[in-house]
């Protein structure tokens, strides 16, 4: 995991993106890529927040429904997802979220813990918010959220 | 003594590696005391360095790795506990062993490296824990490494001269005459100067100059003497391993990507277009092909120096052994090879040791003096089988259960209720031996198991076949490379999935009508009677808890086999059988254990690769795998030798006219449909384009003068051709066939000598008549040139049926 992520430590690049009316943020160096809907193939007795797989220029890459992953409510059928590409430990994984957002300067300052009201699923994937202009940022943690 | 030599260095860069791996395990073993698993590991490592330096005559390594080994073998057995005092005494031992071999490799030798202190500190730490530790430090003589001058010298100036071969090949070593005499005689001297016409009319001064840098810079390299020691001269480079599977990696790509191009390109009408996608297709089959040859080596690498390993073995246990190999050249990828390498040698000294008896116990058994050990080697539907064959007494399986029942392996209950083929199989388990005493050789209980999990690592199979009193086989199935491997795609509730070929052994397809009485129940368990005998089925629909999409009534079982035992998967249909590149797969599919990759397929679409030992384990309850293990228990016994049982498997095919004919399946290299459209004409003959090569086409139905009015007319109307391909090195025929109906034993069969012109005879199977085919008739009907190449015209007769 970067410092520079850590809180109280300066500022950071998230990757931001929707899901299900919230905003949230990865860190930009875990960010492999963005693609738009892939076909995705279902794997039988996987986790239920395993989406399926990806053939990605190749190689294969698990897909994660975030949705899933978060205790959301499954997206609509004819919502398009988009597939953010993170890299952990050498191991291209995806995300499927409802869109994608700008990459956003944070400050260590803005900051704050997870709030109390925080369901217990979304709790631990979550490590913090962000207070930006009339709206929170939540950072996800990639290495739990990935560990489906 | 190259040979030797040979030995020696392999033994020296494997052990160096075994050495490091062993100290990080017993750092590890300190944190984790307990592990079993680490333990085994170590005492897998010291025994194989025992075993060899047995061989090799080092004495004093062999010495300290024997009490290295008794020390691990109580450890891993749990009677004694590991201490921080035994963890030093066994890195004391690990670095004895290190100087060894650092005398070894500088010397030859052993030196005079004293092991006296680390075999003291074991024995010490072994009893109770006694005195202080002490430091080993013992000298390591050092020595100057033996540089062959002149071998160095050769090996510089072939490097230096990489041009001009004409010259070479007149002249084949002109530069170590030129070194040891530089003078300008008129030696048609390798010009440096990479104009490719102008060797042959060289004027001499020239030669003369040229000769003189090459000879300079021979000399200098034999001067500083560090050339590398086995350079060698000739054409080869060596290349590491992990670049060729880079290359292999991107060549699996690059033909995924070429399946795509060459789709959407045939569906254009720009014909330049079409012309480089026809030409993209050609390049990357074949580069594709190159790249595998780059890893493929000749078992023989591997089988050379079992010879040796066998006849000191025999000496030791004062057996006289002979050593038959088959299928030498069969080739198969380096990383493989290298892998199977501990397993046969293991295998083989099993064989000897345990396996063959004593002259004069073999003579009073009514057997020849010598034993027979075998080995064989041959591809087989994209697999390399691998046998170890012993005429010896064979494994008796109660001695093996009552063994098992000693070491607490399995209750007597268990035992009570397990088919023979499963008690021969408790030889793989950890900790299992059946030598009544622990002698130099083997028999720690340490082989089998180390077998089992190397060959399974590399997604191969072991099955072991045994009469007492007759000798026991061995078989190991390979597949030919790790990175592409043959699969059949099948379909479930609408997903595609892969399954590996070498798992398995025919497919079955039911229609409505049939599948209904066909499919049995037993106890709510569903059975097939395949040929007489209860085959437990699988719906792999169940298995992933949604339901077949299959509502036809139509029943296609894929049968497989996994760890000796037999099943049917059934699946919805069966889509093709294709090269897959095997991906891995996350960590969070891993996990579920019912994969063991996945693949992309022609389309670009997923396609997970199914485990089909995980499944067998999975889907299979305890009963039913018994009841199927009786079975073919029985049907094990009453025949023999595996090796026989696979020859006799036969495909059948329909040819038109309501005749059938028997086809020896090991002849069979793929079964293909064709369109009728690409058949092509050459002369009078029929060919076909397959797979970048230009295919002859032998129908069977007029060769054999089948009733044209059924099966020829058909044919014209017919869009796809059924077609048995049938390949003897690199050259191919298509056989076409009416309809391939099954594949059947022929151990059962009435045979008759009734045949024809382009017949064996004929048999009955599953009460229909049925012509045996004379296969190399047949081929030379569609290519009189095939065998022409085949100097050793009798051996040819294996391609025949044994009946």
């Amino acid at each position: 995991m970067s410092t520079l992520t850590t809180p109280g430590t300066g500022t950071a690049q998230l990757a931001t993106f929707w899901l299900d009316g919230d905003l949230y943020g990865v860190e930009v160096e875990h960010v492999q890529e963005v693609l738009r809907a892939q076909k995705l193939t279902r794997v039988p007795l996987a986790p239920p927040a395993v989406a399926g797989l990806i053939n990605l220029r190749g190689q294969v890459v698990t897909a994660i429904e975030l949705r899933e992953r978060l205790g959301r409510p499954a997206r609509g059928d004819d919502a398009e997802s988009v597939v953010i590409v993170v890299r952990m430990h050498g191991e291209a994984v995806s995300f499927l979220v409802d869109g994608i957002a700008d990459v956003v300067h944070v400050e260590a300052a803005d900051f704050e813990q997870p709030p109390d009201t925080l369901d217990g699923r979304a709790r631990d994937l979550i490590r913090g918010a962000y207070k930006l202009d009339g709206r929170l940022l939540l950072a996800l943690d990639v290495a739990r959220a990935v560990a489906a | 003594m190259d040979g030797l030599d040979d030995i020696v260095e392999d033994f020296l860069v494997e052990s160096h590696e075994n050495l490091d791996q062993l100290d990080r395990d017993l750092v590890a073993l300190e944190q984790e005391p307990n592990s079993r698993e680490r333990l085994s590991s170590i005492f897998r490592t010291i025994h194989t360095i025992k075993g060899t330096s047995g061989f090799l005559a080092f004495g004093k390594l062999e010495k300290v790795a024997h009490v290295g080994e008794n020390m691990l073998s109580r450890l891993r057995d749990g009677a004694l506990q590991l201490t921080p005092r035994r963890t030093d005494a066994l890195l004391t031992m690990v670095d004895t062993v290190r100087e060894l071999l650092q005398s070894i490799e500088t010397t030859g030798g052993e030196g005079a490296v004293d092991v006296e202190l680390a075999v003291e500190l074991i024995s010490a730490a072994l009893e109770e824990p006694a005195d202080g530790a002490e430091e080993t430090s013992a000298e390591v003589p050092a020595e100057e490494p033996a540089v062959e001058a002149v071998e160095a010298v050769a090996a510089v100036a072939a490097v230096e001269v990489p041009e001009a071969p004409q010259a070479a090949a007149e002249e084949p070593a002109p530069a170590p005459v030129a070194a040891a005499a530089p003078a300008p005689v008129a030696v048609p001297a390798p010009a440096p100067v990479p104009v490719p016409a102008a060797a042959p009319a060289a004027p001499a001064p020239v030669a003369a100059k040229a000769a003189a840098p090459v000879a300079t810079k021979a000399a200098g390299a034999a001067e500083e003497g560090e050339a590398p020691r086995r350079a060698v001269a000739d054409s080869t480079i060596r290349v590491d391993v992990d670049l060729l599977d880079a290359l292999m990696q991107l060549v699996g790509e690059l033909v995924l990507t070429r399946n795509q191009i060459v789709q959407y390109v045939s569906r254009q009408a720009d014909t330049d277009l079409v012309r480089a996608g026809q030409r993209l297709n050609l390049i990357a089959s074949e580069l594709q092909e190159g790249v595998m040859k780059t890893r493929m080596q000749p078992i023989d690498h591997i089988w050379s120096k079992l010879p040796r390993v066998v006849r000191d073995l025999g000496m030791q246990c004062s057996k006289t052994v002979r050593l038959a190999m088959e299928g030498n050249e069969t080739e198969l990828d380096k990383t493989l090879l290298e892998a199977v390498k501990d397993p046969l040698t293991h295998l083989v000294r099993n064989s000897v040791d345990h396996g063959i008896e004593t002259p004069d116990a073999r003579r009073a058994a009514g057997k020849p003096g010598e034993g027979v050990l075998s080995l064989r080697a041959r591809h087989e539907s994209g697999q390399v089988v691998v046998e170890v064959i012993d005429d010896g007494a064979g494994i008796d399986p109660v001695k093996i259960g009552e063994s098992a029942l000693r070491k607490g392996l399995v209750t007597s209950d268990q035992l009570a209720r397990m088919a023979t083929a499963d008690i021969l199989q408790l030889i793989f388990a950890p900790g299992f031996s059946t030598a009544a005493a622990v002698t130099n050789v083997s028999g720690r209980g340490v082989g089998m198991d180390v077998v089992k999990t190397n060959i399974e690592a590399i997604g191969g199979t072991i099955e072991i076949e045994s009469e007492p009193g007759r000798g026991t086989c061995t078989r190991l199935r390979i597949p030919l490379t790790l990175a592409i491997v043959p699969a059949l795609t099948i379909e479930c509730a609408g997903d595609r999935y892969a399954i590996p070929q070498v798992s398995l052994q025919e497919l079955v397809s039911l229609d409505a009508e049939k599948a209904a009485t066909a499919v049995e129940e037993i106890g709510g368990a569903q059975v097939y009677r395949l040929r007489g005998e209860l085959l437990p089925l699988v719906q792999l629909a169940d298995v992933f808890g949604t339901s077949s999409e299959r509502h036809d009534g139509h029943v296609v079982i894929a049968v497989l086999r996994s760890e000796g035992r037999r099943f049917g998967l059934v699946v919805d249909r069966v889509i093709n059988t294709e090269e897959i590149v095997v991906k891995a797969v996350g960590a969070q599919l891993k996990s579920i254990g019912l994969y063991s990759g996945a693949t992309v397929l022609g389309d670009g679409t997923v396609a997970l690769i199914l485990d089909v030992q995980a499944l067998a384990r999975r889907a299979l309850r305890a009963e039913t795998m018994e009841r199927a293990d009786q079975r073919s228990a029985a049907a094990a016994a009453a025949s023999t030798t595996a090796a026989s049982a696979d020859r006799s498997r036969m495909l059948l095919a329909a040819i038109g006219g309501g005749r059938r004919v028997a086809i020896p399946l090991d002849t069979v290299t793929r079964l293909e449909q064709i369109k009728t459209a690409t058949v092509e004409r050459v002369g009078s003959r029929e060919v076909v384009q397959y797979r970048g090569a230009i295919l002859p086409i032998v129908r069977l139905d007029q060769h054999l003068g089948a009733s044209s009015s059924y099966g020829y007319g058909e044919e014209t109307v017919k869009d796809t051709l059924e077609v048995i391909v049938y390949a003897d090195r690199d050259r191919s025929v298509a056989i076409v066939v009416e309809e391939i109906l099954d594949i059947i034993d022929d151990s059962e069969a009435k045979h008759s000598d009734i045949d024809d012109m382009g017949l064996l005879g004929s048999a009955v199977f599953g009460d229909k008549v049925t012509e045996l085919l004379d296969v190399r008739a047949a081929i030379l009907a569609a290519d009189p040139g095939f065998y022409a190449f085949d100097t050793t015209a009798p051996a040819a007769s294996d391609d025949l049926m044994a009946v």
